[in-house]
């Protein structure tokens, strides 16, 4: 357990100051894709607190990162900037209110039935989306300006050059990563993990458990809707395939492969899934054959995803 | 008057065959769940595959009968290969490394779908001797194609019933669902049980996907579209019972088809809605018994 967390905080050390660093090696292309990973693993970070510490496998994560990448479309004035400081807690706060609806009604089931209804609930948005006039539609909707960093007429950086959009993602990237590192060790981490390991002896304690759940998933959700946002300031083209469930599949992906339970593991995921997804579909239009591949093999032959590899290799060391 | 009634009906009839239809998918998918204790994502796959086979075996021989007829062996072969090479090293894992596998395996059928197929949408010819319609009254009239589609799933449900009911596999398979270890020592090959049970269930959805193809076209995407509906008729009816698999499909086909008439602004959403309220009543569906 130790040695973990040393491997841990090595690895995030290691990582956060190579990630520092990068915007002065390299170009605009690996900079937006570099953005674009972090996004993915702050998005599958939040999906951990579900599925790693509290036991809770939604297959429907994508609706709140939906969520999140709308309002910033709805906060956007059409042809002008809304402010960074005022649409991002605007943004997670939509997303924290449709996990608080959505977990009121998912949280009555659990165990498959869960993931079941986690992703029906998460399709209802994606088909109300595409049928939705004021919402674009299926053809998705267009941000045309990003989101202004001013502050009382003061404007620190500009969020259309590449490197402080990396940054901004950067700092929220460490973000995520401390509030779910201190929430995993507060109380409330423990409860949740209580949860996960045997949820009638916690109510047998005393913990109002369903209370518990509730309140990681609106945490996961807000979390998620912060990286929907993210990537929709960054690409400024968002569509109804951000609710979808080929996304809440990725997603949770990252977080198996990449270890769930730990912080790092789905951080793992993110850059593992990606970086593979970019050179195969460079390589090929029929790229997502073999990812399915890589992933059926993954599960047949990685029972512990890429973070138990590691896991193994320190307990062959020690 | 007599007019709006009969389009009442219409509205019934098409209900209730969109939800036998929809039984044929959930009924595999709550079966190999409620036995095996499986949730196989790549479920609404077969559908697709069903669709594809029909489709293109019927433009080889120009029969869509002939094509099922050819079709179904290929499914259930496809169904045991697939628990043998895939689904038996997943009996004992837990569920987050079933629904990865099998969403890898959406991929895959996805994309050699489009390999094979590519991504138009095609259409499957209704055959001759059911391509006309039954007049209802002076202005309504509806397809022979579909009341056909509708008593060839009830006939398939009532055989469904029939084998697990009253024969030796069905009592097999009710017992393996039971205790597993028992079922074993009493010598029978449980092994094979559920390997009849998976490529039942595959070859079910492909049926379904197979005489759904002239009606509901050939396209990318109706996999995943009729897993999720299925999924939701699951969770209504409760995990691995047929019988609410049953009403579930039903109930759900009616809400479906009456939704898209009488509130067309929220088309698809209905569905969701009757799932929302089933959870709040009865977390655990209709006819769950045990809470999974």
């Amino acid at each position: 357990m130790n040695a973990n967390s040393n491997l841990e905080r090595m690895l995030m050390i290691g990582g956060l100051i190579l990630l520092a660093i990068f915007p002065l090696l390299a170009g605009k292309f690996y900079l937006q894709l570099f953005a674009k990973i972090m996004i993915m693993a702050i998005f599958a970070m939040s999906l951990d607190l579900l599925v790693g510490f509290t036991g809770l496998v939604s297959f429907g994560h994508a609706a709140f990162y939906g969520v999140g990448a709308y309002a910033l479309w709805l906060a956007s004035p059409k042809y002008a900037a809304t402010s960074l400081y005022l649409s991002l807690p605007l943004a997670m706060a939509a997303s924290a209110v449709a996990a608080l609806v959505i977990g009121l009604l998912v949280l009555r089931s659990s165990g498959v039935y869960f993931i079941m209804v986690t992703l029906a609930f998460a399709q209802m948005f994606f088909y109300y989306v595409t049928g939705a006039k004021w919402l674009g539609g299926s053809d998705g909707v267009y941000i045309y300006v990003k989101p202004d960093a001013a502050l009382f007429g003061w404007t620190p950086f500009s969020l259309e050059n590449a490197a402080s959009f990396y940054y901004l993602v950067l700092l929220a990237l460490a973000a995520t990563y401390l509030v779910l590192r201190l929430l995993a060790g507060s109380l409330f981490g423990h409860a949740l993990r209580g949860i996960r390991g045997n949820e009638p002896r916690m109510r047998a304690l005393g913990f109002a458990t369903f209370g518990y759940k509730l309140a990681a998933f609106v945490v996961a959700g807000s979390l998620a809707g912060l990286a929907g946002y993210l990537d929709a300031a960054q690409y400024g083209f968002v569509t109804p395939d951000f609710f979808g469930w080929r996304l809440s599949g990725v997603v949770l992906m990252m977080v198996i492969l990449g270890g769930m339970g730990t912080l790092y593991g789905p951080v793992l995921g993110a850059f593992a899934l990606v970086l593979l997804q970019d050179s195969l579909s460079d390589a090929t239009r029929h790229w997502l054959l073999p990812m399915g591949i890589f992933i059926i093999l993954a599960v047949l032959l990685l029972p512990q995803g890429i973070g138990g590899l590691l896991r193994r290799r320190e307990a062959e060391d020690g | 008057m007599a007019d709006s009634f009969t389009f009442f009906l219409i509205q019934i009839l098409n209900g209730v065959q969109e939800g036998l239809l929809l039984f044929l998918v959930a009924s595999g998918l709550t079966l190999v769940f409620g036995i095996m204790g499986i949730i196989n994502l790549a479920h609404g796959s077969f559908y697709m595959l069903g669709a594809y086979l029909a489709f293109a075996l019927a433009a080889a021989t120009g029969n869509l009968l002939v094509a099922i007829m050819l079709a179904i062996p290929l499914a259930l072969a496809i169904g045991l290969a697939l628990e043998f090479l895939l689904f038996r090293h997943l009996y004992r894992r837990d569920h987050l490394y079933q629904v990865l596998l099998t969403y890898g395996l959406i991929l895959v059928f996805e994309e050699s779908r489009s390999l094979v197929f590519g991504d138009d949408v095609h259409g499957v010819a209704i055959p001759r001797f059911l391509d006309f319609s039954i007049p209802l009254t002076a202005n309504l009239s509806y397809p022979a194609y579909r009341l056909a589609m509708s008593a060839v799933c009830l006939l398939v449900a009532g055989a469904m019933w029939l084998l697990i009911a009253k024969t030796r596999l069905g009592m097999a398979i009710r017992a393996g669902a039971t205790n597993r270890e028992m079922v074993q020592s009493l010598g029978i090959d449980i092994a094979w049980v559920y390997r009849a049970v998976f490529a039942l269930g595959v070859a079910l959805a492909a049926f379904a996907g197979m005489i759904a193809a002239p009606v509901a076209s050939v396209f990318p995407g109706m996999g995943n579209q009729i897993l999720i509906i299925s999924f939701v008729v699951v969770v209504i009816g409760g995990i691995g019972s047929i019988k609410g698999a049953f009403l579930g499909s039903l109930l759900i086909g009616l809400a479906d088809t009456f939704g898209q008439v009488l509130v067309p602004q929220l088309a698809g959403m209905t569905v969701y809605v009757l799932m929302a309220a089933v959870l709040v009543w009865r977390p655990a569906g209709l006819f769950g018994s045990r809470a999974a």
